[in-house]
């Protein structure tokens, strides 16, 4: 039952959209990507020839911050033409149909597609209760995405909660939320973190797959190298102020006025892969340290875990304890520096007590020697 | 005390034969100065790099102060990783004490014997303690626990940590990146290695303190022998 699968390009035409924005859409999608002007031929011709790749995309325990980030995308062409590709496959929170009709939909689609569809998924699957914690169409969502993962080509993982767990998982994790590659182990994921991802970031990644019809470069944590391969503080516009020791103190010092660097408030720039610092938020608006607040560390794993958004050293509560590593440390060197000092003590004490003791033998065998 | 009494009466001071035996060859004795200097030098710019110090306003341009204080560490760094790996090559081709670093001899039962008497020694249960030409068993533990494998420790953490800014395919991320598709969250391998220097802390003041404390009360120079290789012993008993 082979049925011709339409192009990206007439999916664009049949919405309406001219050749001439087309061409432009292409060019922004390099651009995106970091590939040079003469990628744009080479986008245009495979999105008008190869047949357009489907995406379901399923929702398990989230808040949809993914979804609403994704549908905020700067660009609206490439919104509308990457959005509108996947809601006419499978996307419960975007789609039209409901209920019995969207299963069917999502099998139908699965069925149709087998082994050539890209999974998308958003948030991650309860494994406790066998999985009673998140229901989708009355069944346990872990089901759905096993079912749905079983034929997919590739997963990408949306945002913190699919790709590290997020806040769901955080301690003690009591629904024992589970991030995607942690279930599905036989499937090439990628991994695209964040709490949202950026919009721009989202569509770039799919734009990508869809285009090239492969995964793009990833690190060794499973995340798109044209996106994560550079810290928010290697490209942050503070950190002249970092080099230079000029930092924040307090929220309301003059320091923070002057915008000076965050790294004393907690800022988790230097450990946080993203592309905050050189794409922003909401059309290149701005981000996090730009009106002010440290980076939070959203796109790393566990970062809910890590001891407060404004401290510096992270907390360890590993024994029992809640402390940071300067904390620990003072008190073991404290500890080990008291048994010194007492050892020396009693050291000193044991000697000056044998030296007596010997001088009285000296004393002793000599006079034993001379009353012989 | 009952042990005291057994005690032969001390030699008379002109009777002692001072014995020397050359044990801490140039290369140790260097790497073990060179290794302390940058040490002390890590921990002073990693404390400050964990709680930075705050310089004065003006323009950034005019100040480069926390940029220095970590291009000191890994200047340091760098240091401590060469001359570790000189250490490791010297461990190879130099003398029996060379090796003490790196190859503890686990399977002598005569080994841990000597490590509990070390122990009781050092509980003030032993009158006399045993001589030893290079580390005795305890000293050889704890050097291996905390300079052997904490130094790797620090390098490896450190390298991984100093990847994350020199970038993906530059060549400390090739050796030591390797570390992030393991610690995931980069804030835990600080953490590590923050840890890892009060591991070294705690070393630092029993080592000084121990290697003070055997030069005055144990039967071998302790602090000398570092400096000029030989070991000399207060008296002519054997072990
Ligand atoms: C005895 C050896 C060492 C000590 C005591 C030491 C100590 C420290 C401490 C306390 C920190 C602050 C950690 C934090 O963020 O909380 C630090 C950071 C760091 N250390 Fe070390 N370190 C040592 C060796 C090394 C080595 C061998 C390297 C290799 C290049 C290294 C590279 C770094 C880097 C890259 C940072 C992070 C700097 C930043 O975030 O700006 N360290 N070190
Ligand atoms: S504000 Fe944060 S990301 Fe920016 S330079 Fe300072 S520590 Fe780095
Ligand atoms: S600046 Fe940090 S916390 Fe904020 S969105 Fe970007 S990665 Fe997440």
């Amino acid at each position: 039952m082979s049925q011709a699968i339409e192009t990206f390009y007439d999916v664009m035409r049949r919405q309406g959209i001219t050749r001439r924005s087309f061409m432009k859409y292409c060019s922004l999608t390099a651009a995106a990507l970091g590939l040079g002007p003469a990628f744009v031929p080479k986008i245009a011709e495979a999105m008008g020839t190869k047949p357009r790749t489907p995406v379901i995309w399923v929702h398990g325990l989230e808040c949809t911050c993914c979804s609403e980030s994704f549908i905020r995308s700067a660009h609206p062409l490439a919104k509308d033409v990457v959005l509108s590709m996947i809601s006419l496959d499978y996307d419960d929170t975007l789609m039209a149909a409901a209920g019995h009709q969207a299963e069917a939909a999502l099998m139908d689609t699965i069925e149709k597609y087998k082994g050539n569809y890209i999974l998308a998924v958003e948030g991650n699957p309860p494994l406790n209760e066998d999985g009673m914690y998140c229901i989708i169409g009355g069944k346990p969502f872990v089901e759905q995405l096993k079912m749905a993962a079983e034929h997919a080509k590739a997963i990408i993982s949306w945002g913190a909660c699919a790709s590290y767990g997020c806040v769901q998982a955080a301690s003690p994790n009591p629904t024992r939320a589970t991030p995607v590659h942690k279930v599905i182990l036989d499937k090439p994921i990628i991994k695209v973190p964040g709490c949202p991802p950026i919009a721009e970031v989202m569509t770039g990644v799919i734009t990508y797959m869809l285009t090239f019809d492969r995964l793009p470069e990833l690190d060794r944590q499973g995340r798109p190298l044209m996106f994560y391969s550079q810290r928010i503080h290697d490209k942050c516009y503070r950190r002249p102020h970092f080099d230079a020791g000029q930092f924040v103190e307090h929220w309301d010092d003059e320091n923070a006025r002057k915008g000076y660097c965050l790294y004393k408030m907690g800022c988790k720039g230097p450990t946080t892969y993203n592309a905050c610092s050189t794409v922003r938020w909401n059309e290149g608006t701005s981000f996090p340290i730009q009106s002010g607040h440290g980076c939070i560390g959203c796109s790393e794993d566990g970062f809910w875990d890590q001891g407060g958004f404004y401290n510096r050293l992270h907390t360890i509560n590993q024994f029992g304890i809640e402390a940071n590593a300067d904390q620990i440390g003072t008190v073991a060197a404290g500890v080990v520096g008291t048994s010194v000092a007492a050892h020396a003590a009693i050291s000193a004490l044991k000697r000056a007590q044998k030296k007596s003791q010997d001088k009285a033998q000296v004393a002793q065998s000599k006079s034993e020697n001379t009353g012989a | 005390m009952a042990t005291q009494t057994t005690n032969p009466p001390p030699t008379p001071p002109s009777a002692v034969r001072q014995t020397s035996v050359y044990v801490y060859e140039a290369p140790v004795r260097l790497w073990h100065w060179v290794n302390a200097l940058a040490i002390v030098t890590l921990m002073v710019t990693g404390y400050f790099i964990g709680t930075p110090p705050v310089v004065g306003t003006g323009e950034a341009y005019n100040h480069f102060f926390f940029g220095y204080i970590r291009f000191t560490h890994f200047s340091a760094a760098m240091i401590l990783t060469v001359a570790f790996a000189g250490r490791m090559y010297w461990a190879v081709v130099g003398n029996h004490h060379a090796k003490q670093l790196f190859v503890l001899p686990l399977w002598r039962a005569q080994w841990w014997r000597e490590i509990f008497t070390e122990i009781r020694w050092y509980l003030f249960l032993e009158s006399k303690p045993k001589k030893y030409h290079g580390h005795n068993p305890l000293a050889q533990l704890a050097m291996f626990m905390f300079i052997t494998l904490g130094t790797l420790w620090m390098i490896v953490t450190g390298w991984a940590l100093y990847a994350e800014g020199a970038g993906e395919g530059s060549w400390p991320d090739f050796f030591f990146g390797w570390l992030r598709g393991y610690v995931h969250n980069s804030q835990t391998i600080h953490t590590l290695h923050h840890l890892g220097m009060w591991w070294i802390v705690i070393f630092m003041i029993i080592h000084i303190y121990v290697a003070i404390r055997e030069d005055i009360m144990s039967r071998q120079s302790i602090v000398s022998t570092m400096i000029s290789g030989h070991r000399t012993f207060k008296d002519d008993d054997p072990d």
